[in-house]
């Protein structure tokens, strides 16, 4: 038997993040690179292991190979502990009635033999999809000084912005009173940042109830805490503060890089108390050439500088040719920026290559029709013909470069 | 595939003396290099990318900061069962702690006789380069030979010291070996790197203790030229002795050509080293970068011309840095002007100061200093 573990936290890693197109078509969104050596899965582990939680199920599902060789044992983040430490939990087979996660909850459902094995007292559930760091024991603590059976983190959002997110309308004391997915007209503003804490006795008992019920969609928001409001369970609002940001669209994965080159935003990813760890690169220190212009950029290891950066986040072995111009945009690891390529504006995947003048996205300034203006994004090993225009907005995917090729 | 038959042996405080101001409170090879190596990452990594799997690191004094580097081996994937990474400090008391290779091979014997490999590499860690030892061992093999040592041809780098300057027959066999001679010219001189036999190298050793013979140069190797196949491998890649102020300023300072970079940092034979979990080197509004090599976690606000930056640096807006190593951590305040200067970890230099220092003459802050 396993030492018991108090908390134990699962990871929902599963989800593909279609709306960010071709950057999750070959890996899961959780494994979406972030702000120049991350990957967005780093901010739930790297919380994790900061709060003392030491066991941690990661469910995958959908285009697993990147992510699980990226956690691999857990090492970079402290998590190869000997009893506990992360583990992955894809869907698998069992003598009768075996399927895919068929949703959050189900997924959840589905590893309760995993979660039972450390008898833990809390079950932390998280989401692979958000740019934040918090401290989970101090919303545990929480949630046992109000002796609550269901504890959720929400984030006060602008008001005119409520009515995109879950909200959670609650009495004096936190408790919650209403759920309200996406309200037309939202009575406030405390978003629901898709993190639980829940007494397990007690979610055990429901997931299994969910799973009987042959209507239920087996997802969380929408089912499981709907059911656990209704029965009068002891349900708790935890309000956290600080930088929260959601990366599902190409535009908040865009925002939320060029964040970290404001220095008025809370979200210092150095910080002794609270580093975010992750899977470093083996390379050398990156090299500024004599006629490079960085400014307002964040530049990782291995890469070469030789043209012109501003406002940039380039992940490492990046090569800026010289005379290229690359602005307001974000460069993942070893692509090549080849002789005058102008990129703005872009998200540019790995191992591209933008060809000598090509040019890739433009500046909103510069185009007339606001409609026709977006981030462009060019997909991983797409490489760019020198001279190519790709326009704003534009997603590059390296098998229709292919085709069209070939045509 | 790993696992080659070979054990490597790494002497990490020899030539200590010679970079006294790095290595007051550390072994040679624990110091910075680079933007983010210690220079036994170089030895490390060209052992573990040459097949080794078994590393001993031997040790005599100041090996806390090396202890703390190299930890449990992970970052070069020596922490393992079978074999991996044994630091092998002082052993006896402490009238009995080595002088010489000589001394420090006798002392971890046990550790030589109990090893199961067939060949030992021996290396110092006063070099900067990246060098495949599988090539040194086929060469070792097809000339049947008792002992290679690796050599560079040319001239004789300045203010190298206690150099030794090889003869060799054309067929790569060894004829003479001077220490320190005056030599002009090209010249074959040795990296203090050599491939020997297990069991040779472990009788050799004992022959030279029990006559009471103690100089590993001229006991061990200048004596048996003769008496034992001794054959030369030449490396041909780029290289550079740290063995001064200077020349750790220069090979520092070298890490702006780009040959270099490529040939050092081969990205089929990574240098590996400790892992620092920064976050990606950040430049400011106003930072003005030229030729600089800048590690993870620097924070760049002001300007920045033909310098290396270790992880975690801090330069202040208006500043300006010309020609300057600043090792992990330390902080340059607002407005200084610094030029030819070498600072250590943890150095504090407040607003408004002004430090030159000159080419042949680099000025050096020692760690943890407030200027």
């Amino acid at each position: 038997m396993l030492p018991k573990q108090e908390v134990v936290a699962m990871l929902l890693a599963g989800g593909q993040g279609s709306r960010l197109g071709v950057l999750t078509k070959s890996l899961a969104k959780p494994a979406v690179p972030y702000g120049g050596k991350y990957r967005i899965i780093d901010f739930p582990l790297s919380n994790c292991v900061n709060s003392g939680i030491e066991t941690v199920g990661v469910l995958t599902q959908y285009q697993p190979l990147v992510l699980n060789e990226y956690i691999g044992n857990g090492q970079p983040w402290d998590l190869d502990s000997m009893n506990a430490g992360v583990r992955v939990l894809p869907p698998y087979q069992r003598s009768r009635k075996s399927d895919w996660y068929k949703g959050t909850a189900n997924a959840i459902y589905q590893n309760i033999p995993y979660i039972d094995r450390y008898h833990p007292e809390y079950v932390v559930v998280l989401s692979g999809d958000h740019i934040y760091k918090m401290d989970y024991s101090k919303m545990i603590a929480f949630h046992k000084e109000k002796e609550a059976d269901c504890t959720i983190a929400v984030f006060d959002v602008p008001m005119e912005e409520a009515s995109r997110f879950g909200i959670l309308n609650t009495n004096e004391d936190g408790s919650v009173y209403q759920f309200d997915e996406k309200p037309k007209v939202p009575k406030s503003n405390h978003a629901s940042m898709g993190i639980y804490v829940f007494t397990w006795s007690k979610l055990r008992k429901y997931l299994e109830a969910d799973e009987a019920n042959p209507k239920s969609s087996n997802d969380f928001g929408k089912d499981v805490l709907p059911a656990m409001l209704n029965a009068g369970e002891r349900m708790f609002a935890y309000r956290f503060e600080g930088y929260w940001k959601d990366v599902g669209t190409v535009d908040s994965l865009w925002e939320s890089n060029m964040d970290l080159l404001n220095p008025n935003i809370q979200l210092d990813l150095n910080e002794e108390s609270w580093k975010i760890y992750s899977r470093n690169p083996v390379m050398p220190p990156h090299y500024i050439s004599s006629g490079a212009k960085v400014q307002n950029s964040l530049v990782a290891e291995g890469c070469n500088v030789y043209g012109e950066i501003d406002f940039a986040v380039l992940f490492a072995g990046v090569y800026i040719a010289p005379g290229a111009v690359v602005k307001d945009s974000i460069i993942m690891p070893n692509t090549r920026i080849e002789e005058n390529a102008i990129v703005q504006y872009a998200i540019v995947s790995e191992n591209a290559v933008i060809g000598k003048g090509a040019t890739v996205g433009a500046r909103p300034e510069d185009i007339t029709d606001k409609g026709e203006w977006g981030i462009a994004v060019v997909g991983d090993g797409c490489v760019i013909a020198p001279g190519a225009v790709v326009p704003p907005k534009a997603m590059i995917d390296k098998e229709q470069l292919v085709e069209e090729a070939t045509k | 595939m790993r696992g080659n038959n070979i054990l490597g042996l790494i002497f990490s405080n020899v030539h200590d003396e010679k970079v006294r101001e790095l290595t007051e409170k550390r072994t040679m090879g624990s110091v910075p290099f680079g933007g983010r190596y210690r220079l036994i990452d170089f030895p490390l990594s060209n052992m573990v990318n040459s097949g080794i799997n078994k590393v001993g690191v031997i040790t005599k004094s100041n090996y806390q900061s090396l202890m703390d580097h190299l930890g449990s081996g992970k970052a070069w994937d020596l922490s393992r069962k079978r074999a991996g990474l044994y630091l092998l400090p002082p052993f006896g008391s402490a009238a009995m702690a080595p002088n010489s290779r000589i001394e420090s091979l006798a002392s971890v014997s046990s550790f030589l006789t109990n090893s199961r490999e067939e060949y030992v590499l021996l290396s110092d860690s006063d070099i900067v380069c990246n060098i495949d030892y599988k090539d040194v061992f086929l060469s070792h093999l097809k000339n049947k030979a008792d002992i290679t040592i690796i050599y560079r041809f040319g001239k004789l780098p300045d203010k190298i010291c206690n150099p030794t300057v090889y003869s060799i027959d054309p067929d790569g066999r060894v004829r003479d070996m001077l220490v320190n001679p005056k030599a002009d010219g090209d010249c074959n001189f040795g990296m203090s790197m050599l491939l020997i036999r297990r069991d040779l190298l472990i009788k050799m050793v004992s022959d030279c203790v029990s006559r009471n013979l103690y100089n590993f140069k001229r006991d061990f190797l200048q004596r048996n030229i003769s008496n034992y196949s001794c054959y030369a491998y030449e490396f041909k890649g780029y290289a550079q002795n740290v063995c001064s102020m200077n020349s750790y300023f220069d090979a520092n300072m070298s890490l702006m050509l780009p040959t270099v970079r490529a040939q050092l940092f081969d990205k089929d034979r990574p240098i590996y080293t400790k892992v620092r979990d920064d976050m990606p080197a950040r430049y400011g509004l106003g930072a003005d970068v030229k030729n600089s090599l800048i590690a993870d976690g620097c924070v760049i606000e002001g300007s920045v011309e033909n310098c290396v930056l270790f992880r975690g640096v801090h330069i202040g807006k208006g500043s300006k840095l010309q020609n300057c190593v600043v090792m992990q951590d330390s902080t340059i305040g607002p407005n200084c002007k610094l030029n030819y200067v070498v600072m250590d970890k943890d150095v504090l230099i407040r607003n408004d100061r002004s430090l030159l220092g000159f080419q042949s003459y680099p000025v050096f802050i020692s760690k943890g200093s407030v200027v």
